[in-house]
């Protein structure tokens, strides 16, 4: 048999989303509580410069920062980008300008967004201050973004009744801060989404599609013959492409199993079930499934199965006994 | 060290060790805290600061299991990488062990005099079980967690072997009873008796509750350098006499997944190069990669300290006890501290402590060459080192 009249090759979209957890540590901790409180802070180095965001670690010196101080919630824009179409997720629905902003009292640029009506009302050198988010929780997002700050465009200090420090108004940035903070966040959730399209190549369509007939079609290597199921289109041990198809099973033989008993979060199986390594007949390795149709206490090495198909399924919902007698360790040690 | 290539080669020397204290979550501390806390003992054990390090190393197990995409660069103010080569290693399970060895090699080499090398996982900050599980359009999920995708080899292992099923608490016992030896380990057991471990829970049968590794946060580092810094190291250092990598698909046609070629290949190498004939009597110490328990009988039998099919009569008998004349994991092994990522620099920096006579209450007395250990993936990388208490050729 040599390779059959080539379907269209699979795809399909994987989604990838998980809440990630980061322990914050001190410095973290107190930079994300400040914002809640409409305070940013920021890490002075030995070398007298203040690095905001605050790293916990000097990037020069490697010593570890300590001495966290007070920053403007205001200050210039030293370089910026316009993002016309802003995805989901980012700060601002509308387009909007990325800029780094050097904050009054600060050495180094917060990257944050704009909100800008277009590319032109942005320039270098601009003044600009933050607009806090209406409800904040200790997190970076407490900065809901940054919007042009008129007034102290003509050089003002910037400071406007009502923020915190504003009896301070003549003190220069930045200033002494404690740093502490009643009921301090010490971690975040962070949900990360990665979308990605899957392709799984012609060989694996090519199964897929045997599969969806009900037959299981592997791909026999030219060099050491053995037959791959499911087929990769290459093996890994000769090192060469492989093409041609050979239909394994349908029965096979247990060559080794676990019974699983704790419920997996993701799999809608009751406990226990036995989770088993199938050499199907002809194939050169085992693959795995389900065996089912037998106690579990009685599944066995050596115990003879065939696939058991339901309405909907594109893979064999579980194995179960072909009733044949049980195959001789001889005939499946190879393949454990 | 008989050929002209090797004698070529810088001898690597281990004068830093450092760990951290691992636990269930260190909330106390973020990755940058984590990190820091074991390259700065490893400095410290090493008597030099940042400045002295030429090259930083890292390892850790798959971005999906932190969320974060290239923590070399994210720690390089940690690490005091700033201006310095920073690369990281990327072998799964195996890569504390790979990362160790691919520092080693910038050693041996003399592209660097003296590396900062370190690996780590902070396990409570994602899910290592749904970062192995992706759904991937297609494919069959795997209907099993990690241990029950281990322990339908385990099951091979005894039916090959014809080993009684009572071998894997054995280890169990064992390694969490030198865990309490050990102050930086995550479980601390000091009422576990082998009567719970035996009858404690049936998971993947045939693999108990106890028998299983915990899921740790913690970090592990090593500072490596040469001729010169060992001599100027105020701490007699381990010598490393050889290492090597291995890897091979998880799955295909011949691959025996009870003693995988790769890893009897990879321990081969590390030997000859050593120069070790008989590795059962002439290796003092060994750390292995020890997820669950039955792996110490079978790895005996991969890396040559036992014939086929005689790894548990090994275990069996005591030999691999604290006491016994091959002691396997004694610092509690991953049984007892499984920071996924650190895990193979754990059993790597174990083995230097060993040989220096640094390993407080669980060194083995007069240890002179130890083994370090690791794999990862579907039993698919293979990472070894040996090292011993004098200059290689000495």
């Amino acid at each position: 048999m040599t390779a059959s009249a080539q379907p269209a090759p699979l795809s399909a979209p994987l989604t990838v989303e998980f809440p990630f957890t980061r322990s914050l540590g001190p410095v973290q901790s107190a930079f994300l509580t400040g914002l809640r409180e409409r305070t940013v802070l920021g890490a002075r180095t030995a070398g007298g410069r203040v690095l905001v965001p605050p790293p916990e670690y000097d990037p020069g010196t490697a010593a570890e920062l300590r001495e966290l101080v007070e920053i403007a919630p205001a200050g210039t824009v030293t370089s910026w980008a316009w993002n016309p179409a802003p995805r989901r997720g980012q700060p601002l629905a509308a387009p909007f300008a990325w800029v780094l902003v050097r904050l009054d009292g600060a050495d180094s640029g917060l990257l944050h967004a704009l909100a800008a009506p277009g590319p032109e009302a942005v320039r270098t050198g601009a003044r600009v201050r933050i607009r806090w988010a209406g409800r904040r929780t200790g997190a970076v997002t407490d900065i809901a973004c940054f919007e042009p700050d008129t007034e102290s465009d003509a050089g003002s200090a910037g400071e406007r009744a009502g923020e915190p420090g504003a009896d301070r108004a003549d003190a220069p940035w930045p200033r002494p801060h404690a740093a502490a903070f009643a009921d301090p966040v010490t971690a975040v959730t962070l949900p990360a989404r990665l979308e990605y399209t899957h392709t799984p190549g012609r060989a694996q369509t090519r199964f897929l599609h045997a599969l969806a007939e009900r037959r299981i079609l592997g791909e026999r290597c030219p060099g050491c013959r053995k037959v791959y199921v499911p087929p990769r289109g290459a093996c890994p041990t000769c090192g060469v492409a492989t093409a041609e198809q050979a239909e394994v099973g349908p029965a096979g033989t247990v060559t080794t199993f676990c019974v699983v008993n704790i419920k997996a979060k993701n799999l809608d199986i009751e406990v226990p079930y036995v989770y088993a390594h199938i050499a199907l007949d002809g194939a050169g390795l085992a693959l795995h499934g389900r065996i089912g149709g037998i106690p579990y206490d009685e599944v066995r090495m050596g115990l003879r199965v065939e696939p058991v198909w339901t309405e909907g399924s594109r893979y064999p919902d579980h194995y179960r006994p072909t009733g044949e007698p049980d195959a001789d360790y001889d005939t499946y040690k190879d393949l454990l | 060290m008989t050929h002209g290539t090797q004698r070529a080669k810088e001898p690597v020397a281990v004068v830093g060790v450092g760990q951290t204290r691992h636990a269930a979550a260190r909330r106390d501390v973020s990755l940058a805290g984590l990190v820091r806390e074991a390259a700065r003992r490893a400095l410290d054990d090493a008597a030099l600061d940042w400045a002295d390090i030429d090259a930083v190393v890292l390892g850790k197990a798959p971005d999906f299991f932190e969320g974060v995409m290239m923590p070399e660069l994210y720690l390089a103010d940690a690490l005091g990488a700033v201006g310095k080569p920073l690369l990281r290693v990327h072998t799964a399970g195996s890569v504390g062990g790979s990362t160790a060895l691919v520092a080693a090699d910038l050693v041996a080499a003399r592209v660097h005099g003296t590396v900062l090398t370190l690996a780590f996982e902070k396990q409570s900050e994602s899910n290592a079980m749904w970062g192995l599980s992706l759904p991937v359009p297609f494919q069959q999920p795997l209907l099993a967690g990690a241990g029950g995708f281990f322990a339908p080899h385990v099951r091979a292992y005894m039916r090959r072997t014809g080993a009684p099923d009572t071998v894997g608490t054995l280890v169990a016992y064992k390694d969490r009873r030198n865990a309490l030896r050990n102050p930086y380990a995550h479980l601390h057991e000091a009422d576990l008796t082998l009567e719970q471990v035996r009858s404690s829970p049936m998971l993947w049968d045939p693999i108990r509750y106890s028998e299983t590794c915990p899921s740790s946060d913690g970090a592990c580092a090593m500072v490596l350098t040469g001729r010169t810094g060992a001599r100027r190291a105020p701490a007699p250092p381990a010598w490393v006499h050889g290492g090597a990598m291995r890897s091979e698909p998880t799955l295909f046609a011949g691959k025996d997944a009870v003693s995988p070629r790769a890893g009897r290949d990879c321990a081969a190498d590390v030997y000859r190069q050593a120069g070790i004939t008989d590795p059962r009597r002439e290796i003092d110490a060994v750390e292995i990669y020890v997820p669950f328990s039955w792996y110490e009988p079978m790895w005996l039998e991969n890396l040559g300290f036992a014939a086929e099919g005689e790894g548990w009569k090994l275990t069996e008998s005591g030999a691999t006890a604290l006491d016994g004349d091959l002691p396997v994991n004694p610092s509690g092994g991953v049984l007892s501290t499984n920071p996924i990522g650190a895990s193979g620099m754990l059993r790597f920096a174990e083995a230097a402590l060993q040989v220096r006579g640094h390993a407080g209450d669980h060194q083995v007395p007069q240890a002179r060459r130890a083994l370090g250990h690791a794999y990862g993936g579907g039993s698919q990388f293979f990472a070894m080192w040996l090292v011993g208490a004098e200059p290689p050729g000495a």
